[in-house]
């Protein structure tokens, strides 16, 4: 593997830096704030013995409901060793803060805690990329609590993306926190293969996604083949 | 289709309220064949109500397979002169894998163009963008000098959808399938093969799995597959022909080069690099969007058995994998909002790199339809010193 100085168009520095996103959508995510990654400008990777890889980057990622870009300095380090343990992230970007969502969040929050009839929807998007503005936050939700998995589950072997949230319901909210399910496809782009996960999390505007459960589903069973 | 009809109607009925006991014969004449065109309208349009007037094909939207092959049929109704369908295979499930060929006919023999979409089954931004590309050469010869003199010099070979059976089942049954539909080897649970992975090119060294419920399963031979045999048959007894060879994808901004494994590179991998280093600026000024260039193995992940790759062994010189839009945020099921933006930048990529093909072999020479001597003399004494 690389080490020393990366090409930050080349697949390592982009998979490492696809991990920071995901990171900062844990930490940082909400249904008014998602974070992509839109460029890598230099990167570096230093073999640590034993402990693993670690990567020095220096990335851009937008904001994309504002549409705002943010610079950060992250390191990344992939742990070697049995049993695989998760990626270990720091990050700083320049003014993360400064992006305000919370009279959306909180608007959104007092909207849903008084959901008598608990949301359930399916297909986020659509076959044909089509997502209700209304259930947009809904959408931005489930991918930040995707990013918790797709965080764990990363390696430098492995490029995650939400595919589609096939189904979100909302259940009672707990302790002033509303809790949610969702059923997501993740797409991973070097074994081309799509994962199913289960995830039960809760989000308040001041608490954040906290994860309750997250459960890998099998495969989808091959349906028996056409007759006609 | 409606006020076509309607129009008819309003005519009939004009016709009818001025009927005067005089000219009453002369109105039932009328009206009969106003009555017989009104007839001959809805029988057309409930025939071909898809495409019962082509400039309505919504470019914008996702077709399913059976619009695609009736939008093929009004295309080379429409420019007989210059399409004309050729069906070169089958699939699995037994159907005619066809294509468009677009060019001047001059009555010898050709150079060629290459381009497919929808190898993967869910990426139907790829075929969506083979419609636009056939739109927008079959508008722009009329009227553009250039893609004149391209038509006249070349053939290009456009099939919309190579893997049909697959990209119907991810209409009718599962949106994010990728490879086509035959059935695994004896005791596999799963089916199909990644047609991506089953071409001639290094078969199953990288970047392939031998697990045939895999996604990247590469097949139980090199071209096992019907599909990559119909790819392989067609353009492998032409290949002389062939300059270009553009593979439509997605997702993922990318203009890959030969070849996927990282063992090897193409001899002209600089000629390569540069054209489509270009391609991707000219993508990149339409709409913004960074296209990254590179070798699959540098910029994405090693692979083998590509149809990149088998068409650059096989001496086609400019072999291209496009993956159009976008980075992952929608992934395969890019908003039909975004179709004609990425259509529109894929098109100036895609033009740069088949201009410059064009340009190499004939000499670079651009002559107006109206070309007078003149700059016929600048053009022969200019290209001396531009030919490569």
């Amino acid at each position: 593997m690389e080490t020393g100085e990366l090409n930050p168009n080349h697949y390592p520095a982009q998979r490492a830096a696809k991990v920071v996103q995901h990171y900062l959508n844990t930490r940082y995510g909400s249904p008014h704030k998602l974070f992509g990654l839109q460029s890598v400008h230099s990167g570096n990777a230093e073999d640590l013995a034993d402990s693993g890889r670690k990567y020095q980057l220096e990335i851009s990622v937008q904001e994309m409901i504002g549409n705002t870009t943010v610079k950060c300095s992250a390191e990344v380090l992939f742990p070697r060793g049995e049993p695989q343990r998760s990626a270990q992230v720091q990050a700083s970007c320049e003014e993360l803060l400064k992006i305000n969502t919370t009279a959306q969040e909180e608007a959104w929050y007092q909207q849903h805690q008084k959901n008598q009839g608990l949301l359930s929807v399916q297909n986020l998007p659509d076959s044909y990329g089509h997502i209700e503005p209304d259930m947009k936050p809904l959408w931005h939700l489930c991918i930040v609590a995707s990013s918790f998995v797709m965080l764990n589950e990363s390696t430098e072997n492995t490029l995650y993306n939400v595919a589609q949230v096939a189904n979100v319901t909302q259940l009672a909210t707990q302790n002033d926190q509303l809790k949610f399910d969702c059923h997501i496809l993740l797409h991973e782009m070097v074994s081309q293969e799509i994962i199913q996960w289960k995830l039960l999390f809760t989000w308040s505007p001041p608490g954040g996604v906290k994860m309750l459960q997250m459960e890998q589903l099998p495969h989808r069973c091959e349906k028996p083949p056409n007759t006609n | 289709m409606l006020n076509l009809v309607g129009l008819g109607f309003v005519v009939l009925l004009a016709a009818m309220g001025a009927a005067t006991v005089e000219s009453t014969l002369t109105t039932i004449l009328q009206i009969q064949s106003l009555l017989m065109l009104v007839l001959q309208l809805i029988a057309l349009c409930l025939m071909h109500f898809d495409v019962c007037n082509s400039v309505q094909y919504d470019y914008y939207k996702y077709h399913p397979m059976h619009e695609i092959q009736s939008w093929m049929a009004q295309i080379k109704n429409e420019h007989p002169d210059v399409v004309t369908i050729m069906d070169y295979g089958k699939t699995y499930e037994h159907r005619t894998i066809s294509l468009l060929k677009i060019g001047f006919d001059t009555g010898e023999k050709k150079k060629a163009i290459w381009m497919d979409c929808g190898i993967h089954a869910r990426e139907w931004i790829a075929p969506a963008f083979c419609q636009y590309f056939v739109r927008e050469i079959l508008n722009a010869y009329k009227t553009d000098s250039k893609m004149q003199e391209m038509m006249k010099n070349m053939d290009f070979y456009v099939t919309p959808v190579l893997n049909m059976d697959g990209y119907i089942y991810s209409w009718e049954e599962e949106r994010l399938w990728r490879k086509n539909r035959s059935p695994g080897p004896a005791g596999c649970a799963c089916n199909g093969t990644d047609l991506n992975r089953n071409f001639d090119a290094n078969w199953g060294t990288i970047g392939v799995s031998a697990d045939c419920c895999s996604n990247i399963y590469c097949g139980s031979h090199p071209v096992s597959e019907p599909e990559a045999q119909a790819v392989t048959y067609f353009v492998g007894t032409r290949k002389e022909d062939f300059l270009c060879f553009l593979t439509i994808h997605s997702y993922g901004q990318l203009l890959l080069v030969p070849y996927g494994h990282p063992n090897f590179t193409a001899s002209n991998y600089n000629e390569l690099m540069e054209v489509g280093l270009a391609a991707a600026e000219a993508i990149w000024k339409v709409h913004g969007k960074n296209y990254t260039v590179g070798a699959s193995p540098d910029v994405l992940y090693p692979n083998s058995g590509s149809s990149r790759d088998w068409a650059r062994m096989q001496g086609i010189p400019l072999a291209y994998t496009f993956e159009l839009r976008d980075n992952g945020t929608f992934g395969f099921e890019l908003p039909e909002n975004q179709i004609q933006p990425t259509c529109e930048e894929a098109y100036m990529g895609a033009l740069h790199i088949i201009t410059y093909a064009h340009d190499k072999t004939f000499s670079g020479a651009v002559a107006t339809v109206a070309a007078t001597l003149w700059t016929v003399l600048i053009a022969m004494g200019v290209t001396g010193s531009n030919s490569m």
